[in-house]
């Protein structure tokens, strides 16, 4: 039978649509505008899931993003979901959900033997038992996470699209409730941009279940009228089915609206969900209330639900959870339900813990033929996978004990009603200070810290008139702080059947006694914690809430305690003997509900997760199979293999043609800033260790620059175009951090400087040609002179090179004769493939990183950030050639003198060959002075730098060695990560062309 | 997450920005006359004060200049942003 548990008539779902969905592999028949949750109690099928730690039967808690137990795993493939609440799902065609953590059926579960086993699974249990050995933790881990997971992720890559869109407006208003609807009402009207988010798919809130009047006419109808108002404004925008999830300072709020997730297709052109991040001059909070849940015996069964819940089960989806029904509330509130039930042919009972009932109250329940039992409690309940059966018995809420008879009832549904508490979360996150309200007993907004206005239930007020002239009353006044003309003040009578007006915690319902015999009192259901836990942490010291919870996990579910807190710290105040407000509460963090990952990443995936920066040569290194490497978000050819070569090959190729003939390299992603100024001289020479108040007009030099602590931060050639007017030149990955450190302090030290910086890293294209050859292939190209005595070395000149204009650098990081090229970048191809074409017949070789860093190991060449890690001097280095004596000052100078960096036996950069002649060390590895069986041995250094080197035949390694200089030719050992021992001897860091001939040709 | 209020562009989202530390430290203006003690105090030792605040901040992705902020720790509220140069803001401005 499909259907059984749906009433004739009624609800605000279309009936002529039908829809059909899968749960657990059976297929069910739902109507448009149901939850997955409606739809399966509309099918009667009420155990949906297995609790996280006993494996119990759990059923549908609740109607709305508070659901604790109700979460399934939703959709196929690389589109499922986990952790989705059956309650927030909207059903549509073909919609596929299952229960989690159960194996091998929700029905049929092997791990509820843990329920049996509780005794040994008590709060803590996990930190008891797994604390030690700490080896150990993997080998449980790997089982736990087995028999505890919740749903699983997807291993596929999820084919949807995911949008952020950031919004500015006057007013955002979190909540579709009257409240928050009259609140946009008024801004709307009195002309403010106004952002309206609701997480429901139906604006109204939770008064669309109840019945309610304003100004004694139809509310439902009232409501209809509003948001059809606000739909037609301009200034008013509507956000239905998103969860407002983080609000920060300053008014930030994020938000997670579900653009098409309930949907049955993708869409071509819809992403699936948009994060909204929005900042807005106000806030105002109209979140409503949850209810919380009452704490008694073996609460958690399938059949046992929010009596809101089963309210907007009835009223909203048309179904009629269960036949013979008994509520189980501490206020009047509730009894709407109640009533409604009976109305709609349910057997109605009434269990109260108040002996004070509202007389008109117990007349209604007497003229329904409703049995009310007052000053009583449910004090067990029983049915395995429904509840079937409870035990009623008569409670004196003072002494918290049990009397009189214990009667026996039959259900198949408990409707529990414990009073409301208002949705703070948000208002928490946004710094917002508590109050403890000894009349609700419950938490309620007190101290406002942003620019926000909390309203309605949200503020604790649950008077439906007081609320709609206060939301509308605070609207009004919004638009009025925010300079607007304001609209006129409207008063409204608006009237529920019964208000919610008061009601108590019952910390843990009666039992005293009943605590520990084997019945369990629930208060977190996600978590599975129970007032035995709470009992349990206190007694065992764990008595501070934070500590309560960690180690209870009370709250700490994907629900986050949402239904929980509030009995839980009414629970610990009740064993203390204190006030609730002493207890104090935890701290409640974004986001809101859970959210993807994929709507925070939004487009930034894949090759938009990070810009990549290409040269205006990357097409032809495509083209020319170069294999590319990363170098800060610079893609550079590695190396440029060719047929059947692998890297060893492939750079032992280019680096002979570097040695021999002829290489070039795409050294365009150097950082290039342009220096201009006054003062540039004088920058200079405190930006750089060493002095360039004499370097000539069309000279280059080299440069080291130290942080203030002495430290070498970058280094390169800086080229004097002019008077005042210099070319800079710095590594690949520096670039920025050069120019951020330039501009610091021209800004903020030396505001007297006039120096201009300009970055044109990107505006010229550099190829850099070496070998002894490129002299003679060069000069066939250009019309710069280009002889040794014209042209010599660390000099500059401007020319034509294939008819481009272009600036030819005599400067060398091979130490072959080598020029760097500067065309335009929109010239660079260009140039490139006539270098090419015209290069044949010196065999010219493309090169890549790998080739540019062995060419310059072997001539000893620093690469900072490799060589150096921000823990070296240029001393360290044995760079004191370039730190000059007689500069008064430069960035660094005075931390030269410090004891530290003066000590003796700091680590000095030295060579490294190690005696095997063949084992290339790897980069990294420790070197010591006699390797033992074990650590810890004596540490000398490590090695920076290492490779093969082609010229030479043998390996060649850099590295920092404590007192390094002083141990030339001393033997080291480096133990390596496969238990082998290399002998090595500390030699000098030059190990090609020492005379440094070959760049001088 | 702050909206700062650059001097130079007016208020801008955080993201835009970067923090530098605290502001108003000198460099000294002979540091070969400094001791150890008063070097290592410009080099490593800074306030971490619980209220107000002073610190550099740079506008990274806007006009890319460097100006100082007057912050209350405790609220985060920025009391003052002023230009590099500009005389610090005294107690009796908040
Ligand atoms: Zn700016």
């Amino acid at each position: 039978m499909s259907n059984q548990n749906r009433t004739m008539y009624g609800g605000r779902i279309d009936r002529g649509k039908v829809i059909n969905f899968v749960f657990n592999g059976k297929k069910y028949k739902g109507f448009h505008g149901d939850t997955l949750a409606s739809a399966l109690l509309a099918n009667d099928v009420h155990l949906v899931g297995r609790s996280f730690k006993y494996h119990r039967a759990r059923g549908i808690l609740t109607a709305g993003s508070e659901e604790p137990n109700a979460i399934v795993q939703l959709g196929l493939g690389a589109r499922t979901e986990p952790n989705m609440r059956a309650t927030e799902i909207e059903l549509y065609e073909g919609l596929e959900a299952a229960s989690q953590n159960c194996w091998p059926s929700v029905n049929y579960d092997i791990g509820s033997l843990n329920n049996v086993l509780s005794s040994i699974f008590p709060a803590g249990f996990y930190y008891k038992t797994f604390k030690w050995p700490p080896s150990l933790w993997l080998f449980y881990e790997h089982f736990i996470r087995k028999a505890a997971g919740l749903g699983h992720s997807p291993t596929a890559k999820n084919p949807d699209r995911y949008e952020q869109k950031f919004y500015y407006c006057d007013l955002t208003i979190v909540g579709g409730g009257i409240s928050g609807l009259l609140s946009a009402l008024a801004a709307g009207r009195s002309g403010c941009s106004v952002l309206l988010i609701d997480e429901n798919p139906e604006l109204g809130g939770y008064l669309l279940d109840y019945n309610f009047s304003i100004n004694e006419k139809d509310g439902i109808k009232w409501i209809k009228n509003i948001v059809d108002e606000l739909y037609s404004m301009d200034n008013v925008r509507i956000l239905k089915r998103t969860t407002a999830m983080g609000y920060y300072d300053y008014n930030y709020l994020t938000a997670l609206e579900k653009v098409t997730n309930h949907c049955d297709q993708l869409s071509k052109t819809l992403p699936r969900e948009r994060y909204w991040r929005v900042r807005s001059k106000k806030i105002v909070l109209a979140q409503g209330a949850f209810e919380r849940p009452l704490v008694f015996a073996d609460n958690d069964r399938p059949g046992i639900m929010m009596a809101s819940a089963g309210k907007k089960y009835l009223s909203r989806y048309g179904v009629l959870p269960g036949k013979s029904v008994v509520l189980f509330t501490n206020n009047d509130h509730a009894y709407q339900t109640a009533f409604e039930f009976n109305d709609k042919g349910a057997k109605l009972s009434v269990v109260d813990t108040r002996d004070n009932i509202d007389s008109r109250i117990q007349k209604k329940c007497e003229d329904l033929g409703i049995k009310l039992y007052s000053s009583s409690s449910i004090i067990s309940t029983s049915g395995n996978k429904k509840v079937n059966q409870i035990e009623v018995q008569k409670v004196d809420r003072k002494q918290n004990e049990l009397s009189g008879e214990c009667i026996t009832l039959d259900t198949d549904c408990i409707l529990m009603s414990g009073g409301w508490n208002p949705a703070v979360q948000l208002f928490s996150q946004s710094r917002g200070k508590l109050r403890y309200d000894n009349v609700l007993n419950t938490f309620v907004p007190d101290k406002l810290i942003q620019d926000q206005i909390i309203i309605g239930c949200n503020n604790g007020c649950f008077d439906l008139s007081k609320n709609l002239n206060h939301s509308y009353q605070e609207g009004l006044n919004a638009a009025k702080d925010l300079n607007y003309e304001i609209a006129d003040s409207i008063n409204w009578t608006g009237e529920e059947e019964i208000s919610f007006t008061e009601s108590s915690v019952e910390p843990y319902m009666l039992g005293k006694k009943k605590v520990t015999k084997g019945s369990k009192h629930f208060i977190d259901f996600q978590n599975d914690v129970t007032a035995a836990d709470i009992f349990l942490a206190q007694r065992e010291g764990y008595i501070s809430v934070e500590h309560t919870k960690r180690y209870t996990t009370t709250g700490m579910g994907t629900d986050q305690g949402k239904t929980s807190n509030v009995n839980a710290l009414a629970l610990m105040s009740h064993i203390h003997d204190k006030p609730v407000d002493e207890i104090g509460h935890t701290t409640f963090r974004p986001p809101f509900s859970p959210q993807t990952f994929g709507a925070i990443a939004g487009r930034s995936v894949d090759h938009l997760f990070d810009p990549e920066r290409r040269t205006s040569i990357h097409k032809w290194h495509e083209e020319n199979k170069a294999v590319f490497e990363d170098v800060g978000q610079w893609k550079r050819p590695y190396y440029f293999p060719k047929k059947k070569e692998n890297i060893h090959d492939a750079v032992k190729r280019e680096c002979l043609a570097v040695r021999n003939s002829l290489g070039m390299l795409d050294a365009s992603t150097l950082g290039k800033i342009d220096l201009r100024g006054p003062d540039t001289t004088k920058f200079l020479n405190m930006i750089y260790t060493n002095a360039w108040s004499k370097l000539e007009i069309g000279s280059c030099r080299y440069g080291l620059m130290c942080n203030e602590h002495g430290m070498i931060f970058d280094d390169g050639v800086t080229t004097r175009l002019g008077e005042d007017h210099y070319h800079m030149t710095t590594t690949t990955g520096g670039a920025a951090r050069v120019m951020s450190w330039l501009e610091e302090f021209l800004q903020t030290e030396w505001l007297d400087m006039e120096v201009f910086c300009t970055s044109v890293t990107e505006q010229w294209t550099v190829l850099s040609i070496s070998g002894p050859n490129s002299r003679k292939f060069l000069q066939e190209l250009t019309d710069i002179d280009l002889s040794k005595e014209n042209f010599p070395f660390m000099k500059f000149r401007e020319g034509k090179v294939c008819g481009i204009d272009s600036r030819v650098f005599r400067i060398s990081f091979t130490g072959e004769l080598s020029f760097e090229v500067n065309v335009p970048s929109r010239y660079g191809r260009f140039v490139w493939e006539q270098f090419m074409q015209h290069g044949k017949k010196y065999n010219i070789t493309p090169y890549g990183t790998e080739t540019m860093h062995v060419l310059r190991a072997e001539k000893g060449f620093i690469i900072v950030g490799q060589d150096t890690d921000g823990s070296v001097t240029p001393m360290d280095m044995n760079m004191d050639w370039i730190v000059s004596k007689k500069k008064q000052d430069f960035l660094g100078k005075r931390s030269f003198t410090r004891p530290d960096t003066l000590r003796s036996d700091r680590k000095k950069f030295v060579g490294l060959l190690v005696n095997d002649k063949k084992t290339v060390l790897p980069e990294g590895s420790h070197i010591v002075e006699k390797a033992l069986k074990q650590p810890p041995m004596k540490m000398l250094g490590h090695v920076t730098s290492s490779y093969y080197s082609p010229i030479l035949g043998h390996p060649i390694a850099l590295a920092m060695v404590k007192n390094g200089t002083n141990r030339l030719g001393e033997k080291v050992e480096i133990p390596l990560m496969n238990g082998k021992v290399i002998e090595a001897t500390i030699a000098d860091t030059v190990f090609y062309d020492k005379e440094g001939n070959k760049n001088n040709e | 997450m702050f909206v700062i209020n650059c001097p130079y562009c007016g208020e801008r989202d955080q993201t835009e920005f970067s923090c530098h530390g605290e502001a108003h430290i000198a460099r000294p203006d002979n540091p070969a006359e400094v001791s150890d003690q008063e070097w290592g105090e410009y080099l490593f030792f800074r306030n971490n004060p619980k209220g107000i605040h002073f610190e550099r901040w740079t506008h990274d992705h806007g006009c890319r200049r460097w100006f100082n902020v007057m912050r209350d720790t405790v609220s985060d509220k920025i009391i003052k942003t002023y230009k590099m140069g500009d005389q610090k803001p005294g107690v009796t401005d908040v």
